[in-house]
């Protein structure tokens, strides 16, 4: 009664991708990949989806040991908070980064008088809409990995004389890697395939704010074959990182 | 540096209050049941758990007041939880590194420990490539490396299997009196404790029920917890004299003594007769079979009657005497054969 719907169901995930190389033009190929435009996207699609990856380590380990370690009133609606943009959809996500921090916006308006900074329709605007969008995967990978952590092992180094601070940095971070890791890895894929928070909140410029899924969308009006090449790349990259992490999938519970 | 402490720690249901001095050098066996306060009181002295009360002062200094990590303490853990991803040289590298010192030095220092621990050539070895006597003995060296004035062991030989727990135990042995701190260490195990340590401090329900000697504390024990421990018979009652009276029993002792008072006697002094015996012993009396059990090369039989208490017979006597649970004996100790002390 199951294997029905079951098999309807690996089809209709399949399928699509399936169309996607049946259709793939692979005798042009390598100079479509090799045109200026393409390679522009890709680059800047790299580029923004690591300095976004950066940005999320950088700020979302600590808030993932506040979340795990410390405890403080409200801590619940704060996890909560964290997880908003996961469920959020990104375009949402991109009208909330423009009413703040676009030019007229709330800290947006402060930063260009102050400090003559404008993000929205920059290419540091893809990399926030991106790192908005994509944060939550670390942090909870990262904060999974800190409440499975032995605590014990931070007390052995206090007694070491380790300061809080080197705890964190050769202890507890060590311990936590594969998760930190992880996390990185599926904040990256989701900066790299992000669409709609990026195209809200910084517009599609060629070479500054159009990244692969907007070429990819831009693509399929103009040059459906261009379209499909694009996507046969953002396909790539992810089967790769489907593929170093399948073992931490396939061994979680 | 001598160790003067109160600690008092308070959790539901529970409270720890024990004061105790360890002097430079001296180690110090705290032993008890599970769940008797022992580990509590070992991590309130390094700062691992809160104390609700007291203090602790190490040489005239306060410690209570600092941190875990501002210490002057080493500690050895049950579990030894050395870092996973560091080498059994690194991990003894750790301390002095957080204490300052530079990388190459605190290596060479923690190169000096592992040989002096006997693991020179594991130095670069992962701690789940170690066996359980390495990992000891490398937790050993990371504590020692810190250049502690207050060592503290919690259950170091818990982890191991017997065979290795003798070698190990010898080893720790001489470890602990080439250190010249003073060493605080937690056991349930007797024997674990007779061979380290220079005191015995017995704790149950959080608090001190007796403290002496190794020798002392096995010769004359005060609580039934300790009487099992080191294997003797243990009454409670009040002399006259050369006697004893225990409940209805009135026990013949060799000491003179008055007031309260303990007799003991080890379970290999009881004899067991299936009728009355002639010449009538002085101690005697009628018990109930409770139990028998294998004891070693001997049989243990668990007496009730009167007084309870364990008689260890050999297996021939066993079979001569043809015991079963429930039959009625005759038990008898020698006068001689008690230890009589006051309580």
């Amino acid at each position: 009664m199951l294997v029905v719907p079951a098999l309807a169901g690996l089809t209709f995930l399949v399928l699509p991708l399936a169309g996607l190389l049946i259709r793939a033009p692979w005798a042009t190929l390598p100079q479509r990949l090799a045109e200026p435009h393409v390679l522009e996207a890709l680059r800047l699609s790299l580029v923004t989806a690591t300095v976004a990856t950066a940005l999320c380590l950088l700020l979302g380990v600590p808030l993932a040991w506040l979340l795990a370690r410390a405890e403080f009133p409200g801590q619940r609606l704060v996890r909560a908070l964290v997880t908003v943009p996961l469920v959020l959809p990104p375009v949402v996500g991109g009208v909330a980064l423009l009413l703040v921090l676009g030019r007229r916006g709330l800290v947006g308006q402060w930063l260009e008088a102050s400090f003559g900074i404008t993000l929205p329709f920059t290419t540091a605007g893809v990399i926030l809409a991106e790192a908005f969008v994509a944060m939550p995967f670390l942090v909870i990978s990262v904060e999974g990995a800190l409440r499975g952590a032995d605590q014990r092992f931070e007390e052995a180094a206090a007694t070491l004389g380790a300061s809080r601070w080197t705890v964190f940095r050769r202890v507890t971070l060590p311990m936590v890697m594969p998760g930190v890791v992880a996390g990185a890895v599926l904040c990256w894929a989701r900066a790299l395939g992000e669409f709609g928070a990026t195209i809200t909140f910084a517009g599609n410029f060629p070479g500054t704010t159009r990244t692969m899924p907007l070429a990819v969308y831009l693509a399929l009006e103009t040059e459906p074959e261009a379209a499909i090449v694009l996507s046969l790349v953002l396909l790539a990259v992810s089967v790769v990182i489907l593929a170093s992490l399948r073992d931490r999938w396939v061994s979680a519970p | 540096m001598t160790l003067d402490a109160r600690l008092v720690v308070t959790r539901t249901a529970f409270t720890l209050d024990i004061a105790l001095q360890v002097a430079p050098g001296e180690v110090v066996a705290l032993l008890g049941p599970n769940g008797a306060g022992k580990t509590t009181a070992l991590r309130a002295l390094a700062g691992l758990a809160r104390m609700s009360g007291g203090e602790i002062s190490l040489g005239g200094r306060p410690l209570h007041t600092l941190p875990a990590e501002s210490r002057p303490i080493g500690m050895v853990f049950q579990d030894y939880l050395l870092f996973p991803h560091l080498s059994a040289l690194d991990n003894v590298a750790f301390g002095p590194r957080c204490q300052g010192v530079p990388k190459a030095e605190a290596r060479r220092t923690a190169a000096g420990l592992l040989d002096r621990v006997g693991l020179a050539g594991r130095a670069a070895a992962k701690p789940r490539q170690l066996s359980g006597g390495q990992a000891q003995r490398v937790a050993l060296a990371r504590a020692l490396a810190v250049q502690p004035e207050l060592l503290l062991l919690d259950e170091p030989l818990a982890a191991l299997d017997a065979h290795t727990r003798l070698e190990i135990r010898s080893q720790l042995r001489r470890h602990l009196s080439d250190f010249d701190g003073a060493t605080v260490l937690v056991t349930h195990d007797p024997l674990d404790a007779m061979v380290l340590a220079d005191r015995l401090i017995v704790i149950e329900h959080g608090a001190i029920v007796q403290q002496g000697a190794p020798a002392e504390v096995a010769r004359h024990p005060r609580t039934d917890y300790v009487a099992r421990l080191v294997g003797l018979n243990l009454y409670r009652g009040v002399a006259d004299g050369t006697q004893v009276k225990v409940g209805e029993v009135l026990l013949h002792t060799s000491a003179h003594l008055d007031g309260p008072a303990f007799v003991a006697f080890p379970p290999a002094a009881v004899a067991l007769y299936r009728t009355r015996p002639d010449g009538s012993p002085r101690n005697l009396w009628q018990a109930r079979i409770e139990g028998i059990e294998r004891h070693g090369d001997n049989v243990r039989v668990h007496l009730d009657g009167p007084i309870t208490a364990f008689a260890d017979i050999t297996p021939a006597a066993l079979a001569d005497l043809d015991l079963t649970p429930g039959q009625q004996i005759w038990a008898s100790v020698k006068a001689t054969e008690t230890h009589a002390y006051p309580a």
